[in-house]
């Protein structure tokens, strides 16, 4: 392959290649798809909510970022669950070979169910559609973190446990004095990737319920036929889970340890 | 000094059998072997031969399926800090300091000490190895030579009644590995600890060991014979080189092997 390199070609390369999605955007928008808004078009209907991200002018009608400010709240919220639930199921799978042959199957059937699947039980369960999001975007986005932990403690090097068996550590010292340090690496790579499908989900369970956020915003925006807002929203729903992506690399980078077990 | 007890650990016709599908083998079968307080005593012999399986019985890491293992007068049932363990890699916690992962054993053994104390005892156990400028450092910092000193440092540290080396210096270049071997010299001349250690280096057994213990090919390894090494301590490597006893010893092991 060639991999040619030139001054600022970090910077012209995208450069070139956002100029030639948009060309193609406004081609397509101009010939074959008509009902697809032009570039210029969606920049022009958008401005108010890019200008003003956080302006609040009604209940439906409020600056982008503040729309997915609201997204980010409700993430938060079954994010933490998914991460309260999973660390401990995580290490439990790790640790225990009788857990894993138990629950494993389980786990697995559930792992691929679709967060359009679970929305419903939680509406049934909680009646209100902002727990039921928040249930479901829990329940979609802990399994890698469950998976990562157990790998990570699977993955603790003998030596390391000897280390603690030889101190006599109680089982308390040796979760927390040798697997849990040794699993963080795994559990932050997991932590990651819970994080960017809490981030998917939301908008599928913002649609479905319509709890105030930018998923709520585009479905409504489609109701109400304005579609440059759904572009607007797609963007902005991209570049919020990039740099909520970008955010977790960061920390996950912090917490890599070199293994020395070899 | 107290008199010396000679019987301080006893192995007693140690056996280890694994279940293999051919049916259950004796890798390891009636293992005698007694050890003064305070002797160096190696155990040498072709690799799989079932010698580190016999160290880490001692150190209660691995169980025996029959006999029994004395140390200063119990019986060994599980590992302990009273057994300070060098494994063939460093096994340092990487997310800990050299000073760190020393003292997270001085703290299980000294559990009324204060924590200045124990810190005092680690530096000083680091500093006997030559780190004392690399306190603060991770593993991932040291070279290999200097992880091992940080893992010789941890087990001295214990102030254990018994050191138990596995192909401690296994790992590492010769030059490296001779300058270690000296650390361990030092280390071990300071405070006489009893120590068992599992080598196929033939010189390095001769210079450390009091005793040479060699072990039959498995499976139903066992002691083959045991060699006295009198050379006087402290030992001098090049002397020793030149010592025609050194020869004829190394000519006997090598026989044997």
């Amino acid at each position: 392959m060639n991999d040619r390199r030139f001054p600022f070609d970090w910077l012209l390369l995208p450069l070139v290649a956002l100029v030639a999605c948009g060309l193609l955007w406004s081609l397509s928008s101009a010939t074959w798809a008509k009902s697809l808004p032009s570039p210029l078009k969606t920049w022009e209907m958008s401005k108010p909510y890019v200008l003003q991200p956080f302006a609040k002018r009604g209940e439906l009608d409020q600056g982008v970022l503040r729309f997915a400010w609201y997204s980010l709240v409700l993430v938060a919220k079954g994010y933490s669950l998914a991460l309260l639930a999973g660390v401990p199921l995580g290490l439990l799978l790790g640790m225990s070979k009788i857990f894993t042959r138990g629950f494993d199957p389980i786990i697995q059937i559930l792992r691929p169910v679709s967060p359009l699947a679970w929305l419903p039980l939680g509406l049934i369960l909680f009646q209100k559609s902002e727990p039921a999001a928040v249930f479901t975007i829990a329940i979609c986005s802990m399994w890698p973190t469950v998976l990562n932990t157990a790998v990570g403690v699977r993955a603790v090097p003998q030596d390391y446990l000897n280390v603690g068996r030889v101190l006599q550590f109680t089982r308390w010292q040796m979760l927390s004095k040798i697997l849990l340090p040794a699993t963080l690496p795994y559990m932050f790579t997991g932590f990651r990737l819970s994080l960017g499908i809490a981030w998917l989900v939301i908008v599928a369970a913002e649609m479905l319920t319509g709890v105030p956020g930018v998923g709520g915003f585009l479905w409504q925006e489609y109701n109400s036929l304005i579609y440059e807002h759904i572009i607007l929203c797609i963007l902005t729903i991209g570049l919020v889970g990039f740099v909520l992506d970008r955010l977790m690399s960061l920390i996950e980078s912090r917490f890599r340890t070199p293994d020395l077990a070899r | 000094m107290n008199s010396v007890i000679e019987r301080y650990l006893e192995l007693w016709r140690i056996t280890k059998t694994y279940d293999s599908p051919a049916g259950p083998v004796n890798v390891v079968q009636d293992f005698n072997l007694t050890i003064r307080q305070g002797e160096f005593v190696s155990l040498i012999g072709h690799s799989g031969c079932g010698k580190s399986t016999v160290l880490s019985m001692v150190a209660g890491l691995s169980d025996y399926s029959a006999g029994g293992i004395v140390l200063a007068g119990r019986e060994i049932s599980g590992p302990g800090p009273d057994r300070g363990v060098v494994f063939q890699s460093p096994s340092l916690l990487p997310w800990l300091t050299a000073l760190e992962n020393v003292t997270l054993g001085v703290r299980q053994v000294r559990r009324e000490a204060s924590r200045s104390a124990v810190d005092e005892i680690a530096v000083r156990s680091l500093t006997l190895v030559g780190l004392g400028d690399s306190l603060d450092q991770r593993p991932g910092e040291l070279s290999q030579g200097m992880r091992q000193r940080v893992a010789l440092a941890r087990a001295f540290a214990l102030d254990p009644k018994l050191l138990l080396l596995d192909e401690p210096f296994g790992m590492l270049d010769s030059l490296t590995r001779m300058e270690l071997q000296q650390v361990l010299i030092d280390l071990w001349m300071s405070d006489r600890k009893t120590a068992l250690m599992v080598t196929h280096d033939v010189d390095e057994a001769l210079l450390l060991s009091d005793r040479i213990v060699m072990m039959t090919n498995g499976p139903e390894a066992t002691v083959g014979g045991i060699l006295e090494i009198p050379f006087a301590r402290p030992r001098d490597r090049a002397t020793l080189l030149d010592d025609p006893e050194f020869s004829r010893l190394k000519g006997d092991l090598l026989r044997f092997l």
